[in-house]
């Protein structure tokens, strides 16, 4: 294991400590120090993050859960060069910003000298990456990959009014043929944050994922059609459904039929799946919002109640929603105990289950790292047959 | 001897037409792209690298109307494929524990004399494996024409008289890549390799697997499954001793010599040939040759240009 190689073979000294080692360092020394180096500075599975810059307290701010939210920076002597090393374990990606603050004002900054981002819905982190990870080429723009194209329609008169809807459809796509059905919640985000039609386009081009079509959605309020909306799970079983399989040409089979999301959207696909049984063989749910109590009030308030009622109720009878799931999650969200719960209790059910972990924190970067894995295996392409 | 060329995958920079050059190929050419299955007759793109001068056999389109008009040789196809698949899952079964004894034979921590000899008795199970694999589905495949004579069935005879004309017109013989069980069903189902055999032939990724003496399906990393080479089937014959592998340099890790050792001695004597774009072995008679950049992998781990 790489992990137990570094531990057992760390740098016998860390850059920081050499720089530092030999007493005062002056403003030249720390100018070839950060001209000398990028940042934050990866070593076996220490992670050195700088900071230069006026400021009273320099502060890294991230979302690894069991590490403290707010990490404090060391400032070196009475220069502005502040830094800070985190031990950050091989293929780790964590997202961070820096919160500087001067004055008694506290100012949340992306890493001036870290170049890698990740984008959310509320902006974007500078992104740290540990030894060994490396953004999956098949996320990237293949020049070669034949694009799929996206439709866009609307959907009048469901429970949740009208709903817009992005179809994704594979490239050489024929009405002759017949094509699975992937049902995305929350796509909108999922196409701009988790590059969602260039990973399509790759791994249907690369044989790995069969030629599928899929149908976008963009929730209205997804706190409230999210978790357990008897509204929502009616507009996607009873509406979208139905509408897919009379436009595009389906296979109108649970096994071909797949709801896919991401943390709320992982709930919603689960208690849509859950409401309409025998509907959707298929399931990929990552990072799922699945909090439950087994005595006693969650503490994660008033957002979760609905999710904590709808997945009590699920563990107290999941009956057999599906028949294949994928599920993942990042060993640094919060959620990592909920969803680990939920492997044990979905095998039970006799679903066919497939659970991945990777180093990473709750955020679209980690979802898209996920779709590879997760695609192929519910819907595996022609790879080791087609040679064109 | 059959005369031909084999490619590497011909989508971007195709290089169909100085393979035809190569050959001498001086008129129509008869086309298969029935690896490409319902897109069969969407060969522009090929016509026009061949000069416009292609006849498709539609070999995927004439299969299905042979079906169709006889649902008995239908269903007998349809049991032979299952047998066959059945076949190969039986046989993956038992290929993953010789190539894992393979490969932890590699890794032990040894003498490297006795690690080389333990490895090739190793890679001898393997190859024995394989051999009694093919020999198994020849036995289905033989058993399916003792049984059903498709030769003698009205519906096939049908369409071999109209594919027999189309060829009498040609000079040569394109076959594209696609889904090689499909193309090497189709193939076999009219019974073309001794009839293509006299017509210089130009094939290329799933069409170069299918003409070779076997048909091995590859890929190191796959995103499922341990990325474990097999043999499908027995392969038309009609270029021995080469292992064609397109798109070597997407499927197969040739960094790891470790990988590529037990890969190129699994197949010896054969030649495993890297065809990825604009790679080419030419075969003369008995003799072949390669073009520039067309790799084999050697069995001491290493690859090495073949020009």
């Amino acid at each position: 294991m790489p992990a137990m190689n570094t531990r057992l073979n760390p740098p016998t000294k860390l850059a920081i400590q050499s720089l530092l080692a030999h007493g005062p360092v002056d403003a030249a020394a720390i100018d070839r120090f950060l001209r000398t180096h990028s940042f934050p500075l990866i070593e076996g599975r220490n992670a050195t993050f700088v900071y230069r810059g006026p400021g009273d307290q320099v502060n890294l701010r991230h979302w690894v859960f069991g590490l403290g939210s707010s990490q404090p920076f060391t400032r070196v002597g009475n220069s502005d060069f502040w830094f800070h090393t985190l031990e950050l374990p091989p293929q780790s990606r964590v997202e961070y910003k820096l919160e500087v603050i001067l004055g008694g004002v506290g100012t949340w900054i992306r890493d001036p000298l870290n170049p890698n981002l990740a984008h959310d819905p509320f902006g974007a982190n500078s992104v740290a990456h540990g030894q060994g990870y490396k953004t999956p080429a098949w996320t990237e723009h293949d020049p070669e990959a034949r694009p799929g194209t996206i439709v866009e329609t609307q959907l009048e008169g469901t429970p949740l009014g009208t709903q817009r809807v992005s179809i994704y459809l594979p490239a050489r796509f024929r009405e002759s043929r017949r094509y699975p059905l992937l049902i995305v919640h929350d796509g909108g985000d999922y196409m701009r944050y988790a590059a969602l039609k260039t990973v399509l386009d790759n791994l249907i081009h690369r044989l790995e994922v069969a030629p599928l079509v899929a149908a976008i959605t963009h929730p209205g309020d997804r706190i409230g059609e999210y978790p357990n909306n008897p509204s929502h799970a009616a507009f996607i079983a009873e509406h979208l459904l139905p509408f897919m399989e009379s436009r595009y040409p389906l296979y109108a089979a649970p096994a071909a039929r797949c709801l896919m999301g991401a943390s709320f959207g992982g709930v919603a696909s689960l208690s849509t799946a859950w409401r309409y049984p025998g509907t959707f063989g298929r399931l990929l749910l990552q990072s799922g919002s699945f909090a439950f109590t087994d005595i006693g009030e969650s503490k994660r308030g008033p957002v979760f109640a609905r999710v904590v009622e709808f997945v009590n109720a699920f563990r107290e009878s999941p009956g057999k929603p599906s028949d294949k799931v994928y599920l993942s999650c990042g060993t640094y969200e919060s959620l990592i105990y909920e969803n680990r719960s939920l492997v044990p209790l979905l095998q039970s059910t006799g679903m066919e289950v497939k659970y991945e972990e990777a180093r990473d924190g709750h955020n679209w970067e980690n979802w898209r790292d996920r779709l590879r894995s997760g695609l192929s295996w519910l819907f595996p392409g022609p790879l080791w047959m087609v040679y064109e | 001897m059959t005369r031909g060329v084999l490619l590497g995958p011909q989508r971007l920079h195709p290089i169909v037409d100085k393979a035809a050059d190569m050959l001498g190929i001086d008129g129509r050419i008869a086309a298969v792209t029935a690896g490409w299955q319902e897109r069969e007759a969407e060969d522009q793109e090929l016509c026009a690298a061949l000069g416009n001068r292609a006849v498709n056999l539609m070999l995927h389109a004439r299969a299905e109307t042979a079906f169709r008009e006889d649902p008995e040789l239908f269903a007998a196809h349809r049991a032979k494929q299952d047998r066959l698949r059945q076949l190969q899952d039986l046989y993956r079964l038992r290929l993953a524990s010789h190539l894992k004894a393979a490969r932890r034979v590699q890794q032990a921590q040894a003498p490297r004399d006795l690690i080389e000899s333990e490895l090739e008795e190793a890679v001898q199970a393997i190859r024995l494996l394989d051999a009694h694999h093919v020999v198994k589905t020849q036995h289905i495949q033989r058993d399916f024409d003792r049984k059903v004579k498709p030769l003698e069935r009205p519906a096939v005879v049908k369409q071999l008289k109209e594919i027999e004309a189309i060829l009498a017109d040609c000079a040569g013989v394109a076959i594209a890549g696609g889904h090689v069980a499909v193309l090497y069903n189709r193939l076999r189902l009219f019974d073309l390799g001794p009839r293509l055999a006299d017509l210089p032939i130009i094939a290329w990724s799933a069409g170069a697997m299918v003409v070779a003496s076997r048909i091995v399906l590859f890929h190191d990393s796959p995103p499922q499954g341990r990325g474990n080479a097999e043999v499908l089937e027995g392969g038309l014959g009609l270029f021995p001793g080469v292992v064609p592998l397109p798109h070597a340099r997407r499927r197969l890790n040739l960094q790891d010599p470790g990988r590529i050792t037990v890969f190129a001695r699994r197949f010896a004597p054969a030649t495993c040939v890297a065809l990825d774009e604009r790679c080419f072995i030419h075969f003369d008679g008995p003799r072949w040759s390669a073009g520039a950049n067309t790799f084999q992998l050697r069995t001491d781990g290493h690859l090495v240009a073949l020009h």
